[in-house]
């Protein structure tokens, strides 16, 4: 898996690539981490190029979205989520916890 | 039918899935259904590693892949603890975001994406959990 991170005035972009599971979901975890940590809740999370998530990469992101809304601070939107990540994350009631917005300069605008 | 031994660590999920993945394209599984047996067997293995051994490195997974004409069926064998699956809670599917709990969601969810779900223990083979996904 591959993760890139840009650091935006208003928010940080986050794009990840290929297959989200328990061996990869930890990086993904660190690089999320790494934004909180230095006090940056406003995130974009690029999935158009995720293959694969299991529910261990739905929690990265479920704890992540904790930690941002957290005091109304900021929020982890998701753009361009593949159909079948999407449905699986509905079937167990996650997908209302996200925003998801068809391309990152409609993301970037909503913060 | 094509059976693979894999460790019972997070790097097998990887050559799991694309061992899955092709009997499943065998099969004649459209994409989605493919997703589906895909996810359902890595939350199987996860699951596995996580609760049946308690940890990476601490046994095998024996998968098993059956191609029928109407249908694909995975079999995965593990020598861990074994569970009781009517004693998985189903997740609370409307919870507040800060109420969400992680206990379940892989297991109702495998429920769901597939058409069958059998799961026995034994002594000689240990856990067997069967999945099936129809065409």
């Amino acid at each position: 898996m591959e993760i890139s991170t840009t650091q935006f005035k208003r928010c940080d972009v986050v794009k990840a690539s290929g297959r989200v599971d328990s061996s990869t979901a930890p990086e993904l975890e660190q690089a999320l981490n790494a934004i909180t940590n230095a006090g940056r809740y406003k995130i974009v999370l690029d999935m158009s190029d995720i293959t694969f998530m299991s529910s261990k990469g739905w929690w990265v992101l479920i704890d992540t979205q904790k930690t941002c809304k957290r005091y109304k601070r900021g929020e982890l939107v998701l753009v361009n989520v593949r159909g079948e990540i999407r449905s699986s994350l509905d079937l167990v009631g996650m997908g209302s916890y996200f925003k998801i917005f068809d391309d990152v300069t409609t993301a970037v605008g909503s913060f | 039918m094509r059976t693979a031994t894999f460790p019972g660590d997070y790097k097998s999920l990887e050559k799991i899935s694309e061992f899955v993945v092709q009997a499943a394209r065998q099969a004649g599984l459209n994409e989605h259904a493919t997703y589906q047996v895909d996810l359902a067997v890595d939350e199987a293995c996860c699951n596995i590693i996580d609760h049946a051994y308690g940890g990476e490195g601490l046994g095998e997974m024996t998968c098993s892949v059956e191609i029928h004409p109407d249908k694909l069926t995975v079999i995965i064998k593990d020598t861990g603890r074994p569970f009781d699956p009517s004693r998985v809670p189903e997740p609370k599917l409307d919870a507040p975001l800060e109420e969400v709990k992680r206990r379940g969601a892989g297991f109702y969810l495998m429920r769901k994406i597939m058409d069958e779900l059998h799961y026995k223990h034994s002594p000689e083979e240990g856990n067997v959990l069967v999945l099936v996904k129809k065409k």
